[in-house]
């Protein structure tokens, strides 16, 4: 039993650390924007094809290709933005999320043009699991969650030492203030909506070398990435990595008490527990 | 031919209801509503249980998909109405993804993937082939008994204090309105409402089964009404009407343009549905139909 729940203990942290990403994401844009980004769904997909393309078409290794993840989603995503909702900007949150999610659906039908439904699989070599005394941990889980760590250590230095991170955090923290101050508010739009979307193609990346990649593999997983984002606090970065360990934790431990196929349904939970008793989040500041 | 149309008709009839649904809880309550599948999805499920587990007449198949899909939508926005309404909508449409993974896996009741078949249709027997034609005439007639509650509540003082608590839930609650309230008895009538389409579907087609009731069809309702007119009763029926008619007549476009297939062709429709509903919020944000709002009274 110990054992049992120290494998499901390993493997929720694992993918509760590829989930903090698009968590992040989400989070990012939410703190510079204030708005819930549904898009985040389709651009985990964007995400996820262009590190398919560069790892079959190229055959570079998961841990390079991830960059063309990153990229290729923040492109499209600052692009998407510049020509529809940036000229949004003025209306409510709602009328925003609302457009978002048509975006988003914009965004998985023209990948599913491209692609088509069906699933395809990363060219990763098949390696034996590595087992250590009575555990065993996949390569690829750990790669993946070694990639995510990486990820998340980039944006916290960029924030913490940039000009710009730091431009970004005062917006975030007082958009008025900063805007006094000369920062711009549209430029720094811009970068948030990169980086948010270019974490949530990593994130698609990295869920889909776990399974398999299709349109909708951010969609599946987008439930349990704003679980990740509202657990730890809408608008937080480090709640968005806390948010991900916990919702992951919590997704892999369900299966002690529950049937598989509920997992998804966790981060269902995990919303109404955290916006009953600690609306904010754990880490969050603001929630109304 | 005939038959088509029909059937398109009935559809219509039955989105147009759904429309209506998501125009109280957001064109005139202002609470986004993310998971109105779900709400649709739980009371085709009601009665189609009711009516062939418990073996319930179909009327009452219709109660129980109201009143149980009234009470599910209450419980959803209980301890959640005080907070930003963003987390609403995700809440929502968390809901909706769990309605579906429930009617899945919970195979003893609901047969999974398999669906739920043989649902009774009303006065089968007696119409015979007739029974599509009556089927949208009842259709109809439920939409226009939709349509009149729904004039009611927007002319009443309830609808007028909804709204005020969409433009500013503050003042509202600084008049003395129990905005909770009244956010949760709307978010109840218009899950009633959805309820009510769910069981017109489902003793429709006499056939539900989980992937029917996909997210995409949400956005359909979205489109439908915010290209109808949010908070319009009008603008939402014909929104429905005409969603309904241009999702069908894409269908016969399979074949006419060259080399798009089926699976091409409908990432273009859903991409086609999406950019709508952006150029609408984007360009047209009241719609075709603008809300009627009452004339301001001058202060004496």
């Amino acid at each position: 039993m110990t054992e049992k729940v120290l494998q499901l203990v390993l493997n929720g942290l694992m993918a509760g650390a590829v989930l903090a990403v698009p968590a992040i994401g989400l989070s990012t844009i939410f703190a510079v924007l204030r708005f819930v980004n549904f898009a985040v769904a389709g651009h985990m997909a964007i995400g996820a094809f262009a590190g398919y393309l560069l790892n079959t078409a190229f055959g570079l290794p998961a841990s390079v290709a991830v960059a063309g993840a990153f990229f290729g989603a923040a492109a499209i995503g600052v692009a998407a933005d510049h020509v529809t909702l940036r000229r949004l900007r003025s209306y409510s949150a709602l009328t925003l999320a609302i457009a978002s999610i048509a975006l988003n659906v914009m965004v998985e039908s023209a990948l599913r043009f491209v692609f088509g439904g069906a699933p395809r699989n990363y060219a990763i070599p098949l390696r034996r699991d590595w087992v250590l005394g009575s555990l065993q941990v996949g390569p690829q889980q750990v790669e993946s969650a070694v990639i995510a760590v990486v990820a998340m250590s980039l944006l916290f230095v960029f924030l913490a030492i940039t000009t710009t991170g730091k431009a970004m955090r005062a917006v975030a923290d007082n958009p008025t203030l900063a805007d006094s101050k000369g920062i711009d508010p549209e430029r720094m739009a811009r970068i948030a909506v990169g980086i948010g979307m270019g974490l949530a193609g990593i994130g698609g990346m990295l869920v889909g070398l776990d399974t398999s990649i299709d349109p909708l593999v951010g969609f599946r997983a987008i439930l349990s990435v704003f679980a990740a984002a509202v657990v730890g606090g809408l608008g937080s970065i480090p709640g968005a990595v806390v948010g991900g360990l916990v919702i992951g934790l919590a997704e892999e431990l369900s299966l002690l008490v529950m049937p598989a196929t509920y997992k998804s349904a966790i981060g269902f939970l995990a919303i109404l527990v955290i916006l009953t008793f600690k609306p904010s989040g754990l880490l969050g500041a603001r929630a109304t | 031919m005939t038959n088509y149309i029909i059937s398109m008709a009935t559809f219509g009839a039955i989105y147009a209801v759904l429309a209506l649904a998501l125009n109280l809880m957001w064109g005139i309550a202002g609470m986004v509503n993310l998971g109105i599948v779900g709400f649709y999805a739980f009371g085709g499920y009601l009665s189609a249980l009711a009516t062939t587990r418990l073996g319930l007449p179909i009327a009452a198949g219709f109660v129980i998909a109201i009143l149980g899909t009234a009470t599910i939508a209450a419980a959803t926005t209980l301890g959640l109405t005080r907070l930003r309404d963003d987390y609403l909508a995700i809440v929502t449409l968390g809901f909706s993804e769990v309605v579906r993974i429930v009617a899945e896996n919970e195979t003893w009741l609901t047969r999974g993937t398999d669906g739920i078949s043989g649902i009774p249709q009303p006065l089968k027997q007696m119409l015979g082939d007739k029974f599509n034609a009556g089927y949208l005439a009842f259709s109809l007639v439920m939409l226009a008994l939709v349509i009149v509650v729904m004039e009611r509540i927007r002319t009443s003082p309830f609808g007028r204090t909804l709204r005020a608590i969409r433009e500013d839930s503050q003042i509202a609650a600084f008049a003395g309105k129990d905005v909770f309230w009244f956010k949760v008895k709307a978010f109840a009538i218009g899950g009633g409402i959805a309820g009510l389409a769910g069981a017109l579907y489902a003793h429709y087609t006499s056939y539900i089964v989980p992937e029917i009731y996909v997210p995409l069809l949400t956005i359909y309702i979205f489109l439908a009404l915010s290209a109808g007119g949010l908070g319009n009763t009008w603008g939402a029926t014909i929104g429905a009407f005409v969603i309904v008619f241009c999702l069908e007549s894409t269908r016969f476009l399979v074949g006419v343009i060259p080399y798009v297939g089926a699976e091409q062709l409908a990432a273009l429709r859903e991409f086609l549905i999406g950019l709508s509903l952006l150029l609408v919020l984007m360009y047209r944000p009241r719609g075709l139909l603008q809300e009627p709002l009452p004339k301001l009274a001058r202060a004496a």
